[in-house]
Parts: structure tokens; sequence; C-alpha cells
């Protein structure tokens, strides 16, 4: 396996999506290869860092103006949906 | 080496498709209990596509209604969430174009080819390197980080990686081929990793830590 092929499969190894030959062959190529080694983990790291972070969270003041908002154009369309 | 954690499956089916019946029925707290289980994820992908806060207090507005107007044609084959992401990514970049008309803004574009996500720099990062900065500074980071990626990267990288959808529901939402969606967010995530590098990667000495 050359990294090149090891970067194509990559995002299935981090989502847990490859077959168990595949993913060995993975594991493999990341005994030895270093910099294949540093991408995944830093990639890795990188899903992690943005999924944990409280980036663009909405303000709870904010929440409820825009609750109370979309509440009230429901009540003007007052038939509702069909 | 560990695979990342697999994401919660947001929401049981059956108690939610009641409340969207309920709705349908024109039960506005149903409606208003849907609301409030996603206007936050609304809010953040809407903010991560439009790039302003103004946009993205429209969007969900605009969103929910849309959402509402339409409940009827909702027919449950999908999740509720994977529906509404839908009306939310396409409300959200047509402000996108309204505010960027010089540059079409699309789903569809091919942006540069796979040879621009093979890694420059490979350098390894502290080990936590979230810590190297404050709550305020790591945020601008990551925010100025993600908007330089092209709108149809980082759509497909909010989706799948900060919002936990699969990538058959990424996929559903976005209109895109599933190869398509795994193709993006490869490269979503090589290009992050390669600009958060300048931030993150160890340094040779001091380690860097307050």
């Amino acid at each position: 396996m050359t990294c090149r092929d090891f970067l194509k499969e990559l995002t299935d190894y981090l989502d847990d999506a490859l077959d168990q030959n595949t993913r060995a062959e993975l594991e493999d190529h990341l005994q030895w290869c270093h910099n294949c080694y540093v991408i995944c983990n830093t990639t890795k790291k990188t899903i992690e860092i943005y999924r944990d972070s409280t980036l663009y969270e909405l303000p709870d003041d904010l929440r409820t103006r825009l609750r109370s908002a979309i509440v009230t154009k429901c009540h003007d369309r007052k038939k509702g949906p069909q | 080496m560990a695979t990342i954690e697999k994401l919660n499956a947001p929401e049981p089916l059956t108690e939610e498709l009641q409340l969207v019946n309920a709705a349908k029925a024109g039960d506005i707290s149903a409606f208003e209990e849907l609301v409030r289980r996603y206007d936050r994820n609304v809010f953040r992908i809407a903010q991560h596509i439009t790039q302003n806060r103004e946009d993205a207090e429209d969007v969900v507005q605009d969103a929910f209604m849309k959402a509402y107007e339409n409940l009827g044609q909702f027919q449950g084959q999908s999740k509720f969430y994977t529906w509404l992401v839908r009306i939310a990514v396409n409300e959200a970049l047509m402000k996108l174009r309204r505010r960027r008309p010089e540059r079409m803004v699309s789903l569809d574009e091919e942006v540069r080819t796979e040879e621009d996500s093979m890694p420059r720099e490979i350098a390894d990062w502290s080990p936590n390197p979230e810590q190297l900065y404050n709550q305020s500074e790591l945020r601008d980071i990551l925010g100025k980080t993600i908007q330089g990626l092209p709108p149809s990267f980082r759509t497909v990288f909010v989706l799948r990686d900060v919002e936990g959808l699969s990538t058959e529901e990424t996929a559903e939402a976005l209109d895109l081929s599933i190869p398509a969606v795994k193709s993006r967010l490869l490269r979503a995530r090589l290009q992050l990793r390669e600009r958060l590098n300048k931030y993150f990667k160890a340094r040779k000495s001091g380690d860097g830590n307050k």
C-alpha cells in the first residue's frame, strides 16, 4: 500500500467503515509510515476539535427570540399546513 | 489507532413522527417542540455556510417556516431532521448567493483536483493542541480556518463531522451521491488539517504550553 492509497481510504478508516482486510492493510502501513501516522492522527484531532468546539452556539436570548418569532408566524398562518 | 467515536443518533424516531403528525394537524406546540430540538443545529449549519450572523438568524426563521408550510410534503421516509437540514442548507446557500453574487455558489462545484488535498506539510501536533489557546482564540482560529474552505466542502464537513449526520443522510440532505460526499469530506478534512498545522504543530522548545 502506498501513501496515496492510504489517503484515499483515510476517511473510511476514521469513520470505521472499512472491511477487515483493508483495515488491516492500513494499520500495517501505519506501523512503518510515520508521515501517514501523523496525518491520520492530526486529521482525527481536527475532526474532534471541530466537533467539541462551541463555534456558533446559539445564545439563549437569541434562541428565545427566534423561537417566539417562528411560533408567532405559525399562528399567523391561521389555517396551518394541510 | 482508534477511529473516531461514533456519534449518537439524535432522536427516537417514532416519538418524533408523532410530533410531526401533530404539527401537520395544526398543533403549533408540537411544532415548537421540533424547533426547540433542532434550532441550535440549524443555526450552526447556517452560520457555517453563510459565515454571517444575521443571515444565520434569518435562515433559522425561514427554514422552520418553510418546513412548517410544507409539512404536508414530509412523508416520513427520511428522518425529520434530515429533511429539515435539506431545507436549511438551501436557504443558507440562497443567502450566500445573494451576498456574493459575483461568485456562483453551488454544491456541485468540483473545486480543484485531488492533488490539491495531498498534504504538503507533515508536522506532528502538540499533545493537546486546543489547550494552547483560550476559548475565544480557539474559536477565532477554527472559524477563520473553516471559512477558507469552499462552501461545498465546508457544508459536507459540517453536516458529517460537526452535526453527525451519516454519509447517507448527508448525501440525501445535499442531493449528492455517496462517492461525492466521501470525496468532499476527505478533502475538507485534509485541507482543514493542513490549515490548522500552523497553529497546532508541536513547538521545538518549551512545547508552547501556557
